[in-house]
């Protein structure tokens, strides 16, 4: 370049191996230490504590019937909790999975047969699909039934017609005691 | 002429990417051009780091910004408890917090100190005008925002601090009283001043860094002034940006993160006032209602003037007045090194401010009112009278004939590998 | 270089000598109250820790004297957890406590067990009932306090611990009480500290400076809940830039080399 002082070049090579170790350490550091700065900053658009806090229901499960039927809040969504008849049970166990859009057994999406626990959300595009109500369209298959679509689910929560594409999910859940469970 | 022991810089960029990208738009080329070959002065002195650590604190303070926006409530019923909630439950919340208050503190520090350097080495004077005066427009727009960004929390101080300043405006005459309104929203500060302030607080950093962007551009003309004061004469003057200032400028910002650290996870309210951790009531108005220490001399200018008007005049004044400053010292020489009088004369203006900041952090009675008084005049006395004198009086000392013969020495047979 | 820098320091020492001076005519004027004096606390200086014990004691103290009159509303029963409480036990403590929730779907609030998530329970609905509660003065909340009082912890601990007889001549306004670290000396606050008014679930003597020295730190962690990673992340980022400086030093002075400067 023609208006700077140009660098001499050092004799041997000992000076620039130090100097290359120098500016690889330095790299190195600045590097290590951009990633540790820019990590606050994207971690706490994760959740926060408070949020986190009502990341779990707990539901007493005591006043539910056979027969009937409990929406409770989890995350912000509904979850539709099913306190199953003998008849619904034997309805949903006697499926064969195989033919299902979704396969799924009856045994995989419950941990006691009379109690089903899912997200009452539509596969298809997220709306609250009927059933959970006394006195609501239960679909075909005595179920749920969405009515923005058709979608018609079974007392497994499996898709059986319309567009939906999955079974209504089943959130994390246990069993807290025999009459409560603690969903997420 | 020396072998330069890597490729010619100016063949153009090495891989194939860049090279489409550059003959679209010449990224790569700036970078080189104006970055890694910019022939600077080789004798710059520590001084010459703020500018890049200005730059720097700008970029962290969005980044902090921008973040803590996605988690504060800009509601006069919610502010106060979003921060909480920043401070308490947000993952690493309580850490863009204080990175953002104690980096507001650290951005004036570094502005001032900045300035100060402009001051002593005559940084202002032709043909770096505007590049000065851009400078002073960065200074004006980061007071806004800061004025701004401290009524955010909702705190006592937020409050009376943002009362207290908007009311100044009504000092102005026939239109005074209409123009507070206006800046209020209503007819006390309140939740509609509150989301305006959030709104031009988040505005105005990037128009900061549109006037950054000018101001490099200005220096770039006639590239940066040195602790000589002297021109350029030739290439054994100046040597490349990179590495020679890209290195030191990396090791000034470790001294100053340092600083900075110490302030954020060991000291972080050492710099705030405690009152802003009460929610802002309208009702009660705190015991001694103070500014954060960068507007300390200012506070004192304003308050130490009997008159309304006059002392928000002197108050706006204090900053405008540096716009005028290239043509207010007179005199031909740049840098205070040879200026025997004004090297030692030009101190008094930082000690007059640390003056001027004690007393706008003390109750105003007393001593404490003459004191302001006296360091008040001098402040304007030092711009209006003593510079523009002093410029014609002083006879400075006989300036090097070159930034090289000072540096290196008188001249001498080049040496094996010395630039032509 | 030298004679700008004596200046300066010249200048700082005059500003600093003349503190004292100032503080000493307010203090004639306005009868400004006694300067706290520093305690030792657990969590001061750079290593500094809370006091788990401490802690517990403190909101022992908290819940059975000062959350009679005093919100902490930043709190939430799930931030217990910090002060060595299992989940269990938080659930307990939070279920003791009846929380307003609703509407229902008759539309109607209604009441049940408080949990984790819940906020601390305030001890008046709002500001007025709390003023109506307390001859018209409003207890504070006390989230912050530590921090938004100056003198800080040492502030409120001698504050605590502060309360006398009002000298000969002091004139008390009822319903007021003297102390001597308030600004003013007259405080709405009766003295809310009396020897082994709580018994501590640890067994400890729950004399006043015990009590007073428990709930402050209990203060202390509810004001800066995060001091302890704050220090312990600090520390490492020091060390680093303490590392980076000197790399970048050595890298700076080698670059350099290269040239006369």
């Amino acid at each position: 370049m023609a208006d700077v002082t140009q660098s001499p070049v050092m004799p041997g090579h000992g000076g620039e191996t130090r100097r290359d170790f120098l500016i690889l350490t330095g790299a190195a550091l600045g590097g290590v230490g951009a990633a540790i700065a820019a990590w606050p900053l994207i971690d706490s658009l994760n959740p926060a504590r408070d949020t986190l806090a009502l990341s779990t229901t707990e539901v007493d499960l005591s006043p539910v019937q056979a027969g009937q039927r409990l929406t409770v809040v989890w995350r912000g969504k509904p979850v539709f909790i099913d306190h199953r008849t003998p008849e619904e049970i034997k309805a949903a166990q006697e499926v064969d999975a195989s033919t299902l859009r979704d396969p799924q057994k009856d045994a995989d999406r419950v941990k006691k047969p009379e109690w089903l626990v899912m997200v009452g959300v539509c596969t298809h595009l997220g709306c609250i699909p009927l059933g959970n109500k006394p006195g609501d369209d239960r679909g075909s298959f005595g179920g749920w039934f969405c009515p923005c679509h058709g979608s018609v689910y079974d007392t497994s929560g499996r898709i059986r017609q319309g567009p939906a594409p999955f079974n209504l999910v089943v959130p994390p859940y246990e069993f807290t005691s025999d009459t409560a469970i603690k969903i997420g | 002429m020396a072998v330069p022991s890597h490729p010619a810089p100016s063949a153009g960029p090495r891989n194939r990417i860049l090279r489409w990208i550059d003959y679209r738009l010449p990224f790569w080329e700036v970078v080189q051009h104006d970055f890694m070959e910019y022939p600077a002065p080789r004798n710059l002195n520590y001084w010459w780091n703020f500018g890049s650590l200005a730059g720097i604190i700008l970029v962290i303070m969005i980044a902090t910004g921008v973040v803590l926006a996605m988690h504060y409530q800009p509601n006069a019923d919610l502010a106060f408890d979003s921060v909480e909630r920043i401070m308490r439950d947000v993952n690493y919340g309580w850490l863009l917090r204080y990175i953002h208050a104690n980096g507001a503190s650290m951005f004036f520090l570094i502005v001032y100190i900045h300035l100060f350097r402009g001051l002593y080495y005559g940084s202002y004077k032709y043909p770096r005008e505007l590049l000065w005066m851009l400078g002073v427009v960065i200074l004006l727009l980061m007071m806004a925002t800061a004025f701004m960004g401290y009524v955010l929390p909702w705190g006592q101080m937020s409050y009376w601090a943002a009362t207290v300043i908007t009311n100044l405006f009504s000092a102005i005459p026939v239109v005074g009283n209409d123009i507070v309104t206006l800046l209020w929203g209503g007819f006390t500060v309140g939740n509609p001043t509150l989301n305006r302030f959030f709104s031009l607080h988040y505005l105005l950093p990037f128009v900061i860094v549109a006037v950054v962007l000018l101001h490099l551009l200005a220096l770039h003309q006639h590239g940066s002034n040195n602790p000589l004061g002297i021109d350029k004469r030739g290439p054994q003057d100046a040597i490349t940006f990179h590495p020679y200032y890209t290195i030191k400028d990396m090791f000034g910002l470790c001294v100053f993160l340092l600083v900075f650290a110490i302030f954020v996870f060991y000291l972080p309210n050492q710099l705030g006032h405690p009152d802003n951790y009460i929610p802002a009531n309208p009702m009660v108005t705190p015991n001694h209602i103070v500014p954060e220490w960068y507007f300390l001399p200012y506070y004192a200018i304003l308050r130490s003037v009997p008159n309304k008007l006059l002392g928000v005049i002197l108050m706006f004044g204090a900053v405008l007045i540096l716009f005028l400053l290239p043509w207010l010292d007179t005199s031909r020489v740049r840098s205070a090194r040879y200026r025997p009088i004004y090297r030692l004369v030009s101190w008094l203006l930082p000690i007059d401010a640390v003056i001027l900041g004690y007393v706008g952090s003390q109750p105003p009675a007393g001593y404490i009112v003459t004191m302001g008084q006296l360091a008040t005049i001098y402040y304007f006395f030092h711009f209006l009278i003593l510079l523009p004198i002093l410029g014609k009086i002083e006879r400075p000392l006989p300036l090097p004939l070159s930034i090289a013969e000072a540096v290196l020495g008188p001249r001498r047979p080049a040496a094996a590998g010395e630039g032509e | 270089m030298r004679k700008p820098v004596l200046a300066l320091v010249a200048a700082l020492a005059l500003l600093l000598g003349s503190g004292g001076q100032v503080r000493a005519q307010e203090e004639a004027k306005q009868q400004e109250a006694k300067h706290p004096p520093h305690q030792k606390w657990s969590f001061e200086g750079v290593f500094g820790t809370y006091d788990r014990a401490a802690l517990q004691r403190g909101f022992q103290v908290y819940s059975g004297v000062c959350a009679a009159c005093h919100a902490v509303k930043h709190l939430y029963f799930r931030d217990l957890a910090e002060l060595g409480y299992s989940e269990e036990a938080v659930k307990g403590m939070a279920s003791q406590v009846q929380v307003t929730d609703g509407p229902n779907e008759q539309g109607e609030m209604f009441q049940r067990p408080g949990r984790p998530s819940d906020p601390m329970p305030r001890p008046f609905a709002n500001d007025q009932a709390a003023r109506a509660a307390n001859n018209g003065a409003l207890p504070p909340d006390l989230s912050l306090i530590t921090k938004a009082r100056e003198g800080g912890s040492d502030y409120i601990y001698a504050l605590l611990t502060g309360f006398k007889d009002a000298p000969q001549g002091f004139k008390i306004n009822p319903n007021m009480y003297y102390n001597e670290y308030f600004s003013g000396h007259q405080i709405a606050m009766p003295p809310p500290l009396n020897a082994d008014q709580v018994k501590y679930a640890d067994g400890a003597p729950s004399t006043v400076p015990q009590m007073a020295n428990d709930v402050v730190t209990f203060l202390s962690w509810a004001a800066e809940p995060n001091l302890e990673q704050r220090h312990r992340i600090g520390f490492k980022v020091i060390l680093f830039l303490l590392i980076a400086t000197g790399v970048f030093y050595a890298g700076k002075r080698k670059i350099w080399s290269r040239i006369e400067h």
